[in-house]
């Protein structure tokens, strides 16, 4: 049964905030059960990001992730020396190689390098690393469909950036294809 | 046989409890007329203090809520914004005013609250006992200041019409006095005036009423006028500090 | 009509506008800001008015006012922000006007910090203020709940002529889950607010909206009426939600976000072969004492599990009236209870695991 608990956790404008929403919109857009929690603090930039997600089948009982994670997204060094030991054994961490040189020092976590900053900088966008680390989560879990997350990113898009939906999308393809090999 | 003279419908026909010699009874009846002549009396809510007129609430023949010490600028606010079209007034004193309550009179009139306070300064708290307030005056000696108010310890007396007359939102701030009948004149006129600025639209609009407090400045209500005219107009010089497009 | 992703505090925004609330004042302060920030957005499309008071003292009086002229009217603000307001809500509920205060509670004490805590429950069960008063305290466990609770916040406030208060925490204001604003009928006949200050219209008889009461025996009267209005709300207000007491071997008591991860270590516990129920409430005043009736007569133990030291403890131990051990599992300052912690606790309390 479909029970996934998602830690996005980055720097302050790296989307990690956006990433995290998309799949909890996603998950809704597909009757399922959600909740996105985020983690807030002083600072209003810079500084770390990070947001718990849940997507499941049953009712969400806590949305806090303690050391349960099914999957941590680390786009910076900073977290995944944060959150690597909150994932359960067996679990997944998906690694920014752009910006994190280091390996994932657990044997017990299955871990997948995506370069999203290289792949963004070659669609002529930067911004859009979130969302190649996004397309590459998806392709490895299928906890909700690229379809739903389209949707969810049109409404949370709006008119004014409609143009950039082309994009977002192929930078989801492109970390897809990494998780394909 | 002709009617010289009436009470204003403005008044309720409660006794009021101020001491003999005070002039918040002036100045009620002063507010009460305005009401009744302006025709808004049944358009009117008054916002009482805490202090010698927190029972102002029930002189006043119009609808009337009272507010905790300092704060009847954010309750008038309240009322207004719910009401735009109803003639709101605070009635407060010094140290309702201009002690605890300063941040809510300086905010008032920073938001060009379209409302009117009629702010009774008679340099002292009253009703809990001629303590000192910030506009007793160098010297003045009050229960908290039994050597009389000193520089040193206390500061000098806050001006609070020049004061507010900073802020542009302060549409109209004037200071008078209820020592003389010219004086009462003069200050029924200022307050017909605020609400007039009220009723106008304008914004914000004061008046400082210089006031006696005959049992707790230890004087005959005779020599407590005479006491005003002396000492607190010096200091508190009256006249008009801002008018509705004026810029000062 | 459909769910929606929402911020926890944008949808107490959203969903006190669609219970008719057209007033709002208020005041920034972490973790609640995306509250007036929306309200600042979305009052002027139906017609209401947002202000930024001046400060927390400044919002409840002119809550205070708003009420007094016959608004529904609201505020929102954080535990430091609460304790400021406590002058002004006295005075409301001295002068017996509605008004609903939202609390998104923060740690303390002092300045304490910006993540969820629940150490406000002393603050908001007690009164708060001066004075023999209470206040009606809904504390939702999810977003959906609170957005369902709302209208029902605006109409008993009218109906009692009394302020209430919602309480969240961090995490739920700053959560997203789906809501459903759903269509609900008010259970209470509301009277017409003839009290209010209006203006006489020279037709009737000068409103007075007013705390003061300087005969002791007219002050006496008046707090009796208020007690017998809060007798009123302990008859027909309380609300919770009890789960799996039957064969409970321990029953833990919880609210707000907390009972969520609760929950979470019940299941676990089931699984490793221990039983245990939760009492959830949902109004922290008036307390849901009778639910206390529920638990099982061979219940080991009553665990009270909170985002703080131990402050509904007391409310516990005075419900359950000595007839089983009651005991504390709590985290402070931010500090999130998890679920291992809970089950710990429990574990501790049936001797060991089974």
């Amino acid at each position: 049964m479909l029970n996934e608990r998602v830690i996005c956790a980055g720097f302050g404008g790296q989307g990690v905030m956006l990433m995290g929403q998309l799949i909890s919109y996603a998950g809704m857009i597909e009757g399922k059960e959600v909740s996105w929690l985020p983690s807030y603090g002083p600072e209003m930039r810079g500084g770390t990001a990070n947001c718990s997600v849940m997507v499941s089948e049953r009712p969400i009982g806590s949305p806090v992730i303690t050391d349960d994670a099914t999957v941590a997204i680390v786009m910076n060094l900073p977290s995944l020396d944060k959150f690597e030991r909150d994932i359960i054994s067996g679990g997944k961490l998906l690694i920014n190689s752009s910006l994190i040189d280091k390996k994932a020092s657990r044997s017990d976590v299955t871990a997948y390098y995506v370069p999203a900053n290289e792949i963004a900088v070659d669609l002529g966008n930067p911004r859009v690393a979130n969302m190649v680390m996004l397309g590459a989560f998806l392709e490895l879990t299928k906890t909700v469909s690229v379809d739903a997350v389209m949707k969810a990113l049109k409404k949370v898009f709006g008119d004014s950036k409609a143009h950039l939906m082309a994009i977002n999308e192929e930078a989801m393809n492109r970390g897809a294809e990494i998780i394909k090999g | 046989m002709a009617v010289v003279y009436q009470k204003s419908k403005g008044l309720t026909d409660k006794e009021t409890h101020y001491c003999p010699g005070c002039t918040h009874g002036i100045i009620h009846k002063l507010v009460a007329e305005v009401l009744e002549e302006l025709g808004v009396l049944g358009d009117t809510i008054g916002v009482a203090p805490v202090g010698c007129s927190v029972l102002a609430y029930d002189y006043f023949n119009c609808d009337m809520h009272e507010a905790s010490h300092g704060r009847a600028p954010a309750v008038a606010t309240g009322i207004k914004r719910v009401l735009p079209d109803k003639v709101v007034f605070t009635y407060q004193g010094d140290g309702d005013l201009a002690s605890i309550g300063t941040a809510e009179i300086v905010h008032v009139a920073h938001r060009g609250e379209k409302i009117t306070t009629i702010f009774v300064n008679n340099a002292i708290y009253g009703m809990t006992g001629g303590q000192m307030a910030p506009t007793t005056l160098i010297g003045q000696r009050a229960t908290t200041a039994p050597l009389g108010r000193t520089v040193e310890h206390s500061g000098m007396p806050l001006r609070v019409s020049e004061m507010l007359a900073t802020i542009d939102g302060a549409a109209f701030v004037e200071r008078v006095a209820v020592d003389t009948p010219a004086n009462i004149r003069k200050a029924k006129k200022a307050i017909k005036e605020a609400f007039q600025c009220q009723l106008d639209g304008k914004g914000f609009s004061i008046v400082e009423v210089l006031s006696t407090c005959p049992t707790n400045w230890g004087m005959t209500p005779i020599d407590a006028l005479k006491w005003l005219n002396d000492n607190l107009i010096p200091y508190y010089p009256m006249g008009n500090f801002r008018r509705p497009g004026e810029v000062k | 009509m459909a769910k929606v992703l929402m911020k926890g505090n944008e949808a107490i925004g959203a969903a006190a506008i669609k219970a008719g609330c057209k007033y709002f004042f208020g005041y920034p302060i972490t973790p609640q800001n995306e509250l007036p920030e929306y309200m600042s957005k979305e009052m002027p499309k139906v017609g209401g008015v947002f202000l930024q008071a001046e400060s927390e003292v400044a919002a409840i009086n002119m809550v205070y006012g708003a009420a007094g002229a016959g608004a529904r009217v609201m505020t929102s603000s954080s535990s430091p922000g609460i304790a400021l307001k406590q002058e002004g809500i006295t005075y409301i509920a001295g002068a017996e006007l509605p008004c609903v205060i939202v609390n998104i509670v923060r740690g303390g004490p002092g300045l304490g910090g910006i993540q969820p805590a629940q150490s406000d429950y002393n603050q908001v069960t007690r009164g708060g203020g001066n004075g023999d008063y209470k206040l009606l305290v809904y504390a939702p466990a999810n977003l959906q709940e609170m957005v369902d609770l709302m209208q029902e916040a605006f109409d008993a406030a009218d109906y009692y002529r009394n302020p209430v208060m919602m309480v969240g925490d961090g995490m739920i204001g700053q959560m997203m889950e789906p809501i459903e604003f759903k269509e609900s009928v008010s259970r209470f006949e509301l009277p017409l607010k003839d009290w209010a200050t209006t203006g006489t219209k020279g037709q009737r008889k000068p409103n007075i909206i007013n705390s003061l009461a300087l005969d002791p025996a007219e002050l006496e009267k008046h707090n009796i009426h208020l007690q017998e209005k809060y007798s009123a709300m302990k008859e027909n207000e309380v609300k919770y939600e009890a789960y799996n007491l039957e064969n409970a071997e321990v029953v833990i008591v919880a609210y707000g976000t907390t009972s969520r991860i609760v929950r979470n270590a019940i299941i676990d516990l089931k699984e490793q072969g221990i039983n245990v129920g939760l009492i959830r409430p949902i109004t922290l005043w008036p307390f849901p004492e009778k639910a206390f009736d529920l638990i099982p007569s061979d219940c080991k133990a009553v665990l009270s599990v909170e985002m703080s030291m131990g402050q509904m403890i007391d409310d516990i131990k005075i419900a359950v009236n000595g007839r089983y051990p009651v005991h504390f599992y709590g985290r402070s300052g931010g500090m999130i209870p998890t679920p291992e912690g809970v089950m710990n606790k429990v574990k501790e309390l049936v001797g060991g695991a089974k």
